[in-house]
């Protein structure tokens, strides 16, 4: 099927131009004095929406034990292979019986994915929605048990963000 | 001449430069906090409070950069047209009245720093001389990129001068005289009384012409940074380059307050008689005046970041084929209406 483009004809009202130009030039008027939507960084952060997948967690049960068995089915889901477990016996003599001696992400190599925490079947790795957790070295980058832990801490009952800018609306007053 | 005469012409001169290196200044910011809030962004506003100190902050950056001349070029053309272009933009701006006459300790002082009584010629000299600065750039450049600048600087220059300096013409039929001081008189008493509402179509030529005489979109198509790279100053560096900027905006300066003069009855407020006030008078109408100027300096921005720049050949028919027969009927229906009426 061919189809008949008929080209527009300009009217003599379009031939004058200025009252084209004058709709281009309410429209730049119009975003002048809409809302500005840049975020100016170190002072207001972005606050992500659920389910973003930025820096991991580990969790705790509400006794402080680590949710964690070591099982390394995380490690054998994740498709950059950043997660390096040492599995072992844990300290303690009831309960579970697999424990992670330790438990390193090299942040460098992950690709934030979540495939770790879709693997795990303890609920115990997760991604929250830390995003700036940028450093100056390579060895800054790799994330220990201790670190994915205290993330744990920081992250387990309000979105980090929110809880920083609440602070900091705290410190000024 | 006596000695007092001479101190009050200094001081003015002083007083006017003073005011246009600050407002450009102060447009450098504006054009960058303008474009920004047009973009729905925010724009420099981290040194000093709301970002007022970033001109400062600018003129330092420049002053310290490495101020590099390419080998090949013309060295003392070079050196030369940066200043070439400034110094006509500074210049301009002496004839125009930017207030009332003031009365100080007996004497008249005319808040203008030359009174010439040709002054539009002058101010269209003026104008063609400042394009001189920008070829020669162009020219001594040994680069081709701003010698395309250059030349179509020249070219734009002669399709533009033409439409505005007969533009200008029918305000000179309806004031009778040369001298801006005049024409203001003639536009004085009521809103209706200013040459925007007499003569619409001049004003509309008048103010396209402006925007290419003084190089902004949509006619910069000297700088045309897409493909020129930077036109005419790009082989410029350091305060050189900033003085082609400091010269693009004092030109706007002066393009404005030109465009209050002639069309919206300079330093005269409507429905006010500011010699009956005094010397606060004096100072409304330059209130005035000012306000009215930056008025015409939000417009070039505000035009800046809404359209897109013409092409050559766009740009050439506009200015000789619609532009100049426009302004010639304009002057012939004016010229007609005068001696039917007059």
């Amino acid at each position: 099927m061919a189809t008949i483009v008929t080209s527009y004809e300009p009217t003599f009202w379009d031939k004058l131009y200025f009252p084209a130009l004058l709709r281009g030039l309410m429209v730049t008027l119009r975003h002048f004095f809409q809302k500005k939507v840049t975020i100016q960084y170190p002072d207001t952060k972005y606050i992500p929406p659920e389910g973003y997948r930025g820096l991991h967690r580990l969790n705790k049960y509400p006794d402080g034990r680590i949710r964690c068995v070591a099982c390394e089915m995380c490690a054998a889901a994740c498709p950059s292979g950043c997660i390096h477990i040492v599995p072992g016996a844990p300290p303690w003599e009831d309960g579970k019986e697999r424990y992670p001696i330790s438990f390193d992400i090299d942040l460098l190599r992950c690709i934030f994915c979540g495939f770790c925490e879709m693997a795990c079947p303890e609920q115990a790795i997760e991604l929250t929605e830390i995003y700036d957790f940028s450093n100056s070295s390579r060895e800054g980058l790799w994330i220990n048990k201790d670190g994915l832990l205290e993330v744990y801490e920081m992250t387990k009952d309000e979105n980090y963000y929110k809880k920083q800018s609440h602070d900091a609306e705290m410190k000024s007053g | 001449m006596d000695f007092i005469t001479l101190i009050i012409i200094c001081v003015k001169a002083l007083v006017v430069f003073a005011a246009i290196m600050l407002t450009v200044m102060a447009m450098t910011l504006a054009e960058r906090r303008i474009s920004a809030f047009m973009q729905n962004r925010l724009g420099p506003n981290r040194v000093g409070p709301k970002g007022l100190l970033q001109p400062l902050a600018d003129g330092i950056k420049f002053l310290m950069k490495e101020d590099v001349i390419p080998s090949g070029v013309d060295k003392p053309i070079f050196l030369l047209a940066p200043v070439m272009l400034i110094v006509p933009a500074l210049m301009t701006f002496a004839i125009i009245p930017f207030g009332s006459e003031l009365h100080l300790f007996g004497r008249e002082i005319q808040l203008q720093v030359a009174d010439i009584n040709i002054g539009i010629l002058y101010i269209l000299a003026l104008t063609s001389v400042g394009v001189y600065g920008i070829v020669l750039a162009g020219w001594s450049s040994n680069s081709k990129y701003p010698l395309l600048g250059g030349l179509r600087s020249s070219a734009q220059l002669i399709s533009y001068e033409l439409a505005m300096g007969l533009a200008i013409v029918s305000i000179i039929l309806l004031a009778g005289s040369l001298r801006l001081n005049d024409i203001i008189i003639q536009q004085q008493g009521h809103f209706l009384s200013w040459n925007v509402f007499k003569q619409p179509l001049a004003f509309l030529i008048f103010l396209v012409a402006v925007y290419a005489e003084t190089n902004r979109l949509p006619f910069d198509l000297t700088e045309a940074e897409q493909e020129l790279v930077g036109g005419y100053h790009t082989e410029y560096s350091s305060i050189k380059f900033a003085m082609f900027y400091m010269a693009e905006y004092a030109n706007m300066v002066t393009a404005s307050a030109l465009t209050v003069t002639l069309f919206l009855g300079g330093w005269d407020i409507p429905l006010v008689n500011e010699a009956a006030l005094g010397n606060l008078g004096v100072l409304f109408s330059v209130v005035a005046f000012a306000i009215k100027t930056a008025l015409f300096l939000f417009i070039f921005i505000w035009v800046r970041w809404t359209f897109p720049r013409f092409r050559y050949d766009q740009l050439m028919r506009l200015g000789w084929k619609v532009m100049l027969p426009l302004a010639l009927v304009n002057i012939f229906l004016t010229a007609g209406y005068l001696t039917l009426t007059v």
